[in-house]
């Protein structure tokens, strides 16, 4: 910050949002001074530009963006700052691509808790350092009471794919392994416990989490692999059946080698829902040639998110591109589309 | 998850299948039918079919009481909503079930009605003290379990003082639909056994299907929800049919008694009466098959609260529901299945929920009727 500031301090401990933070007066800049810049400041958003000017280097860029207005907006495992950076960080490393910078667009409801805001924002701070990404452009603007659900927050990124790296969700071939980082389910039933009307004995912690550390090792130890995608929402069973159809190909995988928390299971058993169609925010499934899969999933388990990694499966010939899953008690079933919204709101 | 892992053992499941497979006669063919979405459920998702022999074939009954439910009822609930301006709770599962006119619930709220969704009745009541100045009404459906759970908000109702609470009630009867499967008015029937209720009966007992076994001459086993229930009353049911028996067994003995929860009987009977006759979806007018608020709790009954005009619906002209429900025909056999009838745009009864015998068909097991395609399944190597 600089040694003059115009802007009048925030009373962050007391304060609520007004109309005035998002009318682009003094107001706004004071909310951008004295927390987001705070919090987010870097030498690219001190630039205070409405834009943020940056060099480029060789190769191929990717940029992806994603919305957030997960409800409740604090959960166990994380808050929508935190989830806003690891799913636009997720998006662009899915591709092998080094993630630069992040924008970050705030619609704010009147009357939100200050002190709430700044929670967040030191969270997204916090999960953008740790995924040495930087915020360098934003927006605030405000919406009456009642006409927002407290904070939504969108964030674009950019990122830089390096030479040699190709990877795609049509390039998955007959006999290629299915790979799995870790148990399914975690975020949508961490959310889901934590909304009001349902309580658990045992608490379930979102797996929200920036995967940029372990596609990094598996895209150096293994450079053919053929794709990588987040299962967000929708669960893995909708991302295998979105690698299916991209690469007009069958997937078999096997429920024994699915990783399912105990407490994910009973609550999902409790409420009626599969696992394999739950969000997840820290974990990825990958395609590569069978020949370097245990090679791999060994790399996997190296990294701290990628302890319980499994092979799940394998792409098989099928021009209907149908997910099939033998089930623990030996039988065969479909992994079908999820036709309609298990629950709502939860990234 | 101590008392259900138990009942997906999947060496148990092995032995048992093999037991059924030295059971069953290869010259009888046995149609089972499942009188419960959940056992529906329950047989596509552990993809039991694979595990045993082709002569066994499940027939998909009508116990799924949102597939059921017929569009005139969900029009009612949007007219009484919309007419008293009231916050509506419901389940989610019934969010998406067709009304008239491709209308639902869901169309309903995007268009501003203010439907909400709730895991449980009680919830329901809670909105109502939080908002005591707006009507709130509880669209209660379902058989006998969740019948009770009604009956206590509406006790609770009355004990706060609740101004401004009511329910829409469309609970129904499992012993009717019972009847009218094994008593259609062409004396077809196509089930050589029943799969017995399971949660339904912990309410109702056991004994309430001893006078259908006999004077219909079919086995009934009372059967529980997870893989190895159901593997062990194929068992059961195999064994009756082959000495020629029909008696009502319990296999469900852990939560099913043969007079049933008589506490829960008593509080139903407290608080609802039996209606001449209510429309299912798929099987038609049922006499005695559906209860209404009694005149005791009439006050709360929203559909007395807030009268509206009927539809009069009649169902789609290729929709073969009543056959699948009744085990005449199959989902593949239907005009409409997988072409104008989906789980995204359901049009009969069987696809509205997941328990439904088509949805289930589609979401799960589809992939079995187009051969030429399918890959032998490979055994996939495991990382150790």
């Amino acid at each position: 910050m600089t040694a003059f500031s115009p802007y009048a301090p925030l009373d962050i401990k007391h304060g609520k949002v007004n109309m005035a933070h998002g009318s682009g007066g003094r107001t706004s800049a004071q909310l951008i001074e004295h927390l987001f810049k705070k919090h987010l400041g870097n030498e690219l958003l001190n630039q205070n530009n409405d834009q943020a000017l940056f060099e480029i280097g060789a190769g191929r860029m990717v940029m992806t963006t994603d919305s957030h207005v997960v409800s409740p907006l604090f959960f166990p495992g994380g808050n929508i700052g935190s989830l806003a950076i690891h799913g636009t960080v997720n998006d662009l490393v899915m591709s092998g691509a080094l993630p630069l910078y992040l924008s970050a667009g705030f619609i704010l409801e009147e009357g939100f808790p200050l002190i709430a805001l700044e929670e967040i924002v030191i969270s997204m701070a916090r999960a953008a350092d740790f995924a040495s990404v930087k915020i360098i452009t934003g927006d605030t603007k405000v919406v009456e009471r009642g006409k927002g659900d407290g904070v939504y927050i969108n964030t674009s990124g950019v990122g830089i794919v390096p030479d040699g790296v190709h990877l795609s969700g049509s390039f998955a071939q007959v006999g290629d392994a299915i790979l799995l980082s870790g148990s399914i389910g975690d975020h949508g039933t961490a959310v889901l416990s934590s909304r009001e009307n349902l309580e658990f004995e045992t608490e379930i912690i979102s797996d929200s989490a920036s995967l940029e550390g372990l596609v990094k090792i598996m895209i150096d130890k293994t450079p053919s692999i053929r794709c990588m995608r987040d299962p967000t929402r929708g669960g893995l069973a909708c991302t295998l059946n979105e690698l299916a159809l991209q690469s007009g190909v069958g997937i078999a995988i096997e429920e024994k080698h699915i990783p399912i928390k105990p407490q994910v299971r009973a609550a999902c058993e409790l409420l009626g829902l599969d696992p394999l169609y739950i969000a997840n925010e820290g974990k990825l499934v990958c395609i590569c040639p069978a020949a370097a899969a245990e090679e791999l999933c060994a790399t996997m388990r190296s990294h701290p998110l990628g302890l319980d990694s499994q092979i799940i499966g394998l792409v098989t010939k099928d021009e209907r591109c149908f997910v099939q899953m033998k089930t623990t008690l030996g039988g065969m079933r479909m992994v079908d589309w999820l036709a309609a919204e298990q629950l709502p709101r939860i990234c | 998850m101590k008392y259900i892992s138990e009942f997906r053992d999947p060496s148990l499941a092995q032995a048992l299948a093999k037991a059924i497979q030295r059971e069953s006669d290869p010259s009888n063919h046995y149609r089972l039918m499942e009188f419960c979405g959940g056992h529906t459920h329950a047989i596509y998702r552990y993809g039991l079919k694979d595990l045993l022999p082709d002569n066994v074939e499940f027939i998909h009954g009508p116990g799924c009481p949102v597939c059921v439910l017929p569009a005139s009822r969900i029009d009612q609930a949007i007219k009484i909503q919309s007419k008293s301006d009231a916050i509506l709770c419901t389940y989610a599962d019934l969010m998406r079930v067709p009304a008239t006119k491709g209308h639902s619930l869901l169309k309903a709220k995007a268009h501003g009605a203010d439907i909400r969704m709730v895991y449980s009745p009680v919830d329901a009541l809670r909105i109502s003290q939080q908002e005591p100045d707006r009507e709130v009404i509880f669209f209660a459906l379902g058989f006998e379990t969740t019948t009770p759970p009604t009956a206590v908000i509406i006790k609770a109702a009355e004990a706060l003082g609740l101004k401004h609470f009511s329910v829409f009630c469309n609970h129904v009867l499992t012993p009717a639909a019972l009847e009218a499967i094994l008593n259609p008015p062409d004396q077809q029937i196509n089930v050589d056994g029943f799969i017995g209720p399971s949660h339904v009966s912990t309410i109702i007992g056991s004994d309430v299907y001893k006078p259908f076994a006999r004077q219909y001459q079919k086995p009934i086993v009372i059967a529980g929800f997870e893989p190895l229930d159901i593997l062990q009353s194929i068992l059961m049911l195999i064994k009756q049919l082959n000495k020629g028996s029909y008696t009502v067994e319990n296999q469900y003995k852990r939560a099913v008694s043969s007079s049933g929860n008589t506490k829960a009987q008593m509080l139903t009977a407290e608080v609802f009466d039996v209606v001449d006759q209510f429309t299912w979806r798929g099987l038609g007018e049922l006499p005695d098959s559906a209860l209404r608020i009694n005149n005791r709790y009439k006050y709360l009954d929203a559909e007395e609260k807030f009268p509206v005009e009927m539809t009069v619906v009649s169902e789609h002209k290729h929709c073969l529901c009543p056959s699948v429900i009744r085990g005449r025909n199959k989902p593949l056999d239907c005009k409409l299945f997988a072409k104008a009838c989906t789980p995204e745009n359901p049009l009969g009864a069987c696809m509205v929920s997941s328990e439904g015998a088509c949805a289930a068909y589609w979401s799960y097991g589809r992939f079995k009727d187009e051969a030429a395609f399918q890959p032998a399944p490979q055994e996939v190597k495991i990382y150790k």
